[in-house]
C-alpha cells in the first residue's frame, strides 16, 4: 500500500520492543462482540490509475461550467482564478499544515491570515475581521447569534432578499439558541417591509446586497432605524466581487458584515469548501467569533503573529465559549488572499466594472425577448427574470440544448410563489457569444 | 586548499567560530514584510478581458451605491505575489517536512491523487444549483461516499453536509434535539466526559443544553458509577468520545450506550479518532446513535493551515428521520437531490449552510478510501495504533506515561511528573522539540492529566522517522534531567522567530495592517 511506510519486517520488529505478540492485543480494550474478525465488505485496495479511472468516469458525467454557455449565481459565482492561486495553495508548507498553535513555526500562516484580515477590514468597510469562517451561510448564522449575545434580545429579523439557504441555516442554528427568525416574504426590493418590522425586541436586522434577486440595496435607511431601536444590522454579499465597486456594509452602517467569499480565488465546487467573510464594529469584537490573528512581539523585540483572543473560544471557555467553531477555512482564505494581492484594490475595482457591464449585456439580450419581464431594478451581475411559464421546466430545456440557464428561485424557495421567476448572472467569464446562444435558446423555448 | 581550474576555491578552511548575528532575512530562509508594507503596490497580476464593443465600463448605473474610491489594498504583479506568498511558506512547519505528531489533530499524510482528482472540471467547475440532470456523476459520488461511510461504521444513514468537526457535532446533537422534540419530549441535559474536546461543551451549549461532567477513573475512562448517578429523564444525550482523549479505547463503550438508551437519551460518539479503529470496529456494534467523522483526520484530506475541514455525521435508524436537509436519493431518471423537506421528511431539523457541503473534501475522501479499500483502511487504523504503542514504548523509560497499563490506541498521552523539580515546564519541553526539527506534541490537553503531552504519529510514519524522533525526545528528556535549563527555557533558538508574547497580543489587540 502505497501511503503506508512499515514493512512487514517493520512491524514484528516493532511489536517486539512494545512487548506484544500480535497486532491484536493492542485493541485487547475493544470488547470481543464489537471485533471485526475480517475487513467490511467494501472493494480492495486500487492503484492510482484505477482511482482515476473510476473518479474521471464520475466527473465526466457532469456538465461543468466552462463546457459551454452558463449562467448560474444565486450565491455561488463562476470567476477566472489565476493559475498562481492554485499552485501557491498546493504548496506542501500551506496544504500540509494546521492550526498555527505553535507560531514560532507557524508564521506562514499566521501573517497570511493577518493580511486576509485586513482586506477582508477593507473591503467590508469595518474596523475588525476574523481569520474566516466555514462559509458565508454559517457566517451569517453566527452573526445572528453574536447580536442576539450582544443585545441580549431573542428576535432576529431577517429581509426578504435574503439567501434562503441563508435564512434556513440561520434558522437552523438559532432556533436551539432560543432566538426567533422572522423571514419576510421573499420581495426582489424588501427593504421597506424590514424597516416596517424592527421593533423594540428586535436583536437585528439582517440585509442582503446584492440580494438573492440581485437587487443592489442602500440599508443605510434600515441601519439608522435599527441604531434608533437598539437592534444591529448585519449585512450580507454573497458576491464578494461586488465589494470592489459597490459602497462597502461599513460605509452603510453595518455593524456586523458576513460575506461568502468564494468568488474571490476560489472555485464552485459543488458548493464547498467555500470561505465566510465576518467583520465588525471595534466595540463588538469580544462577542466576535471563530479565530482571530493579531501582532505581537518576539522575545527579542521582532515582530510576529499569534492566534490572539481565545479566550472567547472553546478550548478555553468549553460550554461558555461564543462558538463552537474550532477551525476557520484556512486554505480557501489563502486562495482568497493571494487572488486578492494580484488583484489589487484597482484591479476588483476593474473586475466588478467589467462583471456589471458584462450582465448589463445580458440584460439589454434577455429584455429583448418577448414574453420576459425583467424584476431587477437596480443590479450588480445577477438579476430575476419573469418567466412565461415555470422556471424549472425552462431550465431543464435548455439544459437539454446545452445551455445552463441559471437558477429557478422556486429551488431555492418553493413556497413563495415565484415559481416563474429565474435566477441569471453573468461574469467576467461569459461571453457575448454565449449570451447569443442563451437569448436564442431561449426566445425559442418561450416561442413554442 | 582545492582549486579550481579558473581559480575558484572549492574546498573552504575548517571553521569553528560561532556565526555572527545573522540579520534578518539571511541564509535562504527570506525575510518578508507584509505585503502592505511593499511600497510599489499599485499594479495587477492579472490582465482582464476586454470589455465588449458596446461595454462602458465606466456607465455605473447605481447612483449613489458605489464606492467613492477603490479599496485601499495592494496589487502586485504574479513574479512578486509568488515569492511574497513562497518566502511566507518557508516559515511554517508542514508534514511534507517532517513528524508532525499533534495529538488528536491526526497529521497524516495527504495523498496527493485526491488534489488532482477534486481539479477535474467535473468536480471543481460545478456549480451548486445546476439542474440535477446535469451533475449525475457529482450526486454518485455523494452516494458512493455515503455508502463507504455508512459500511465502515455499520450505521444506516449519514448527513453528509456538516463542513468541519464541530459543525457535525452540532448537526448530530440538533438531530437528536429534533427526534426528542418530535415526541414532546423537552430534555435539556447533555452529559460529557471531563476529558473531551471544548467543542463538545461549546456545542452542547449551542444547541440549547445545560452540560453536565462526567467523572474519569484512575484508567481514564468513563466512570461507569458516575455516569449511572448522572443519568436522569432530563438527559438528552451522552457524548463521548471513542477512542477517547486520553488515546484509550473506552471498554465500557457497550455498558454506556446500553444506560444511555434505558433511560431514553441517545449516544453521540465524537469521532475524531475513528482513525484509531476504521476497519476494525463498527461504531454501530457499540450501540452509537450519531458520530461525526472528521474527514480531514480519517480520511486525510489536506488540514489547509486550519481548514477547510468535513464532518458528515452517521445517524443509527432512530435518528435517520431527523437529518438536515439535503440528500441524494436514487430517483426514477438516476440520481436527486432533496432539498426541501416535505411530506415525512419534515421531521428535518433544517439546514447546516448553504448547498451541499463540502464536495472538494468529498472527492478527495473517497479517493483516500478508494486507494486503501476495506483491507488497506483497517492496515491504517493497525499502523496508527501500532506507531502510537511503538513510541510509547521507547519513551517510556525517560517519561511518564499518563496511563502506563495496558495499550494505547492510535495516541499516547504522558503527564510531566517527568519534569518536576527539573524546572522545565511541558511548554519549555514541547519549544526545545522545535530546535531538534520537530512539530511539538499537543501540549496541556486533555485538561484531565497535569502537564498533558499527548503524542500522535499516525500510521504514515516510517520506523526510521519515528526512531529519529523516539532519539530527540530521548535525548531531550535527558538533558531536562541534566539540569540544562536554558536550553529549553529560551527554546526555540533555531526557529524563524523565539517566543512571540500572547499577552501583549491581547491585551493590546492590533488585528489589521494600518498605515
Amino acid at each position: 500500500m502505497r501511503y503506508l511506510p512499515l514493512t512487514d519486517a517493520d512491524r514484528s520488529g516493532m511489536l517486539a520492543v512494545i512487548g506484544a505478540a500480535a497486532i491484536d492485543d493492542l485493541f485487547s480494550d475493544v470488547p470481543v462482540a464489537a471485533r471485526l474478525a475480517s475487513p467490511v465488505d467494501l472493494p480492495a485496495h486500487a492503484g492510482e490509475l484505477a482511482v482515476e479511472r473510476a473518479l474521471g468516469r464520475l466527473a465526466a458525467r457532469n456538465r461543468a461550467a466552462g463546457a459551454g454557455p452558463f449562467f448560474c449565481g444565486a450565491g455561488a459565482y463562476r470567476h477566472h482564478v489565476p493559475a498562481s492561486v492554485d499552485h501557491l495553495i498546493q504548496r506542501s508548507e500551506f496544504l500540509t499544515s494546521y492550526t498555527p498553535y505553535q507560531p514560532e513555526i507557524a508564521q506562514g500562516t499566521l501573517q497570511v491570515l493577518f493580511e486576509f484580515q485586513t482586506q477582508v477590514a477593507a473591503l467590508t468597510g469595518l474596523p475588525v475581521a476574523n481569520a474566516s469562517m466555514y462559509d458565508g451561510s454559517t457566517a451569517c448564522a453566527e452573526a445572528v447569534m453574536m447580536a442576539a449575545r450582544i443585545t441580549r434580545r431573542k428576535k432576529a429579523v431577517l429581509s426578504g432578499g435574503l439567501h434562503p439557504h441563508y435564512a434556513e441555516a440561520t434558522r437552523t442554528l438559532a432556533h436551539s439558541a432560543g432566538i426567533e427568525t422572522f423571514r419576510l416574504g421573499a420581495a426582489i426590493d424588501a427593504e421597506d417591509a424590514v424597516l416596517a418590522a424592527i421593533d423594540a425586541d428586535t436583536a437585528c436586522v439582517v440585509v442582503q446586497t446584492p440580494n438573492v434577486f440581485g437587487t443592489v440595496t442602500d440599508i443605510s435607511a434600515i441601519a439608522a432605524a435599527a441604531k434608533a431601536a437598539g437592534a444591529l444590522t448585519i449585512v450580507v454579499t454573497t458576491e464578494a466581487v461586488s465589494l470592489g465597486l459597490l459602497k462597502s456594509p461599513g460605509e452603510m452602517g453595518a455593524d456586523i458584515a458576513v460575506a461568502e467569499g468564494q468568488s474571490i480565488g476560489n472555485g464552485l465546487n459543488f458548493g464547498g469548501p467555500y470561505v465566510g467573510l465576518f467583520a465588525c464594529r471595534e466595540p463588538l469584537l469580544r462577542q466576535m467569533p471563530g479565530r482571530l490573528c493579531g501582532q505581537t512581539v518576539d522575545a527579542q523585540g521582532r515582530r510576529g503573529f499569534v492566534l490572539t483572543l481565545s479566550t472567547r473560544e472553546q478550548h478555553i471557555r468549553r460550554d461558555k465559549a461564543t462558538s463552537n467553531i474550532c477551525t476557520n477555512s484556512g486554505l480557501c482564505a489563502l486562495a482568497f488572499s493571494v487572488h486578492m494581492s494580484l488583484l489589487g484594490g484597482a484591479g476588483l475595482e476593474r473586475l466588478a466594472r467589467l462583471n456589471h457591464a458584462r450582465a448589463l449585456t445580458l440584460r439589454s439580450a434577455l429584455a429583448a425577448i418577448p414574453g420576459l419581464e425583467i424584476l431587477t431594478p437596480r443590479l450588480f451581475n445577477e438579476f430575476a427574470v419573469r418567466l412565461p411559464g415555470r422556471a424549472d421546466a425552462l431550465v431543464e430545456a435548455l439544459a437539454r440544448r446545452g445551455v445552463i440557464a441559471g437558477v429557478p428561485f422556486s429551488r431555492l424557495d418553493p413556497d413563495a410563489g415565484m415559481d416563474d421567476v429565474l435566477l441569471v448572472c453573468a461574469t467576467e467569464t461569459t461571453t457575448a457569444e454565449d449570451i447569443a446562444i442563451f437569448s436564442e435558446a431561449l426566445a425559442a423555448e418561450v416561442g413554442t | 586548499m582545492s582549486v579550481q581550474s579558473v581559480g575558484r576555491v572549492t574546498r573552504p578552511e575548517p571553521q569553528t567560530g560561532a556565526a555572527p548575528d545573522a540579520p534578518p532575512g539571511s541564509g535562504l530562509l527570506q525575510h518578508e514584510p507584509l505585503i502592505f508594507e511593499l511600497d510599489d503596490w499599485d499594479k495587477t497580476g492579472v490582465d482582464f478581458p476586454p470589455p465588449e464593443p458596446n461595454e462602458d465600463l465606466e456607465a455605473i448605473d447605481l447612483a449613489g451605491l458605489t464606492r467613492e474610491s477603490a479599496p485601499a489594498l495592494p496589487g502586485l504583479s504574479e513574479p512578486e505575489t509568488l515569492r511574497h506568498y513562497v518566502r511566507l511558506s518557508q516559515q511554517n512547519h508542514a508534514i511534507d517536512l517532517a513528524l508532525y505528531p499533534l495529538g488528536s489533530c491526526t497529521m497524516k499524510h495527504n495523498p496527493r491523487l485526491g488534489e488532482k482528482m477534486a481539479r477535474l472540471p467535473g468536480f471543481l467547475d460545478i456549480h451548486p444549483l445546476q439542474p440535477p440532470s446535469t451533475v449525475q456523476g457529482a450526486l454518485e459520488l455523494m452516494d458512493t461516499l455515503a455508502h463507504w461511510l455508512k459500511t465502515l461504521t455499520g450505521m444506516p444513514a449519514v448527513a453528509l453536509t456538516p463542513k468541519a468537526g464541530a459543525h457535525g457535532e452540532l448537526c448530530g446533537l440538533l438531530t437528536i434535539r429534533a427526534a426528542h422534540e418530535a415526541r414532546g419530549d423537552g430534555r435539556r441535559t447533555v452529559l460529557v466526559p471531563t476529558s473531551a474536546h471544548g467543542t463538545n461543551p461549546a456545542t452542547a451549549a449551542l444547541a440549547g443544553y445545560q452540560v453536565e461532567e462526567i467523572a474519569q477513573t484512575a484508567d481514564g475512562r468513563v466512570d461507569l458509577a458516575d455516569l449511572a448517578a448522572k443519568l436522569h429523564d432530563d438527559v438528552a444525550a451522552v457524548m463521548v468520545t471513542n477512542p477517547n482523549t486520553c488515546g484509550l479505547f473506552e471498554r465500557d463503550v457497550i455498558e454506556i450506550a446500553r444506560l444511555t438508551h434505558a433511560i431514553g437519551a441517545y449516544f453521540y460518539c465524537d469521532g475524531a479518532n475513528f482513525n484509531a479503529i476504521v476497519g476494525r470496529v463498527r461504531p454501530g456494534d457499540l450501540g452509537v446513535d450519531a458520530m461525526h467523522i472528521n474527514l480531514h483526520k480519517t480520511f486525510s484530506t489536506p488540514h489547509g493551515g486550519g481548514g477547510p475541514g468535513a464532518g458528515p455525521v452517521v445517524l443509527s435508524a432512530a435518528l435517520a428521520p431527523y437529518a438536515p436537509t439535503p440528500w441524494v436519493v436514487h430517483g426514477e431518471q438516476g440520481f436527486d437531490l432533496i432539498e426541501q423537506a416535505v411530506g415525512p421528511a419534515r421531521e428535518a431539523h433544517g439546514r447546516m449552510c448553504a448547498f451541499h457541503g463540502q464536495m472538494g473534501m468529498y472527492v478527495r475522501a473517497l479517493a483516500y478510501m478508494m486507494s486503501h479499500g476495506a483491507d488497506g483502511l483497517r492496515q491504517v487504523a493497525e499502523d496508527a495504533v501500532l506507531n502510537a504503542n511503538y513510541i510509547k514504548a521507547r519513551l517510556s523509560g525517560a517519561m511518564t506515561a499518563a496511563f502506563p497499563d495496558g495499550p494505547c490506541m492510535h495516541e499516547v498521552l504522558f503527564d510531566d511528573r517527568w519534569l518536576d523539580e527539573t524546572g522545565i515546564t511541558t511548554l519549555d519541553f514541547a519549544k526545545a522539540m522545535i530546535d531538534a526539527g520537530f512539530h511539538p506534541m499537543t501540549m496541556y490537553f486533555p485538561l484531565v492529566v497535569h502537564g498533558a503531552m499527548l503524542i500522535e504519529p499516525t500510521e504514515t510514519e516510517s520506523r526510521r522517522e519515528l526512531d529519529r524522533f523516539c532519539d530527540a525526545m530521548l535525548e531531550l528528556a535527558s538533558a531536562a534531567r541534566d539540569g540544562d535549563v536554558e536550553r529549553f527555557k529560551g527554546a526555540p533558538y533555531h526557529a524563524p522567530l523565539r517566543r512571540l508574547d500572547e499577552t501583549l497580543a491581547a491585551r493590546r489587540p492590533r488585528l489589521r495592517w494600518t498605515p
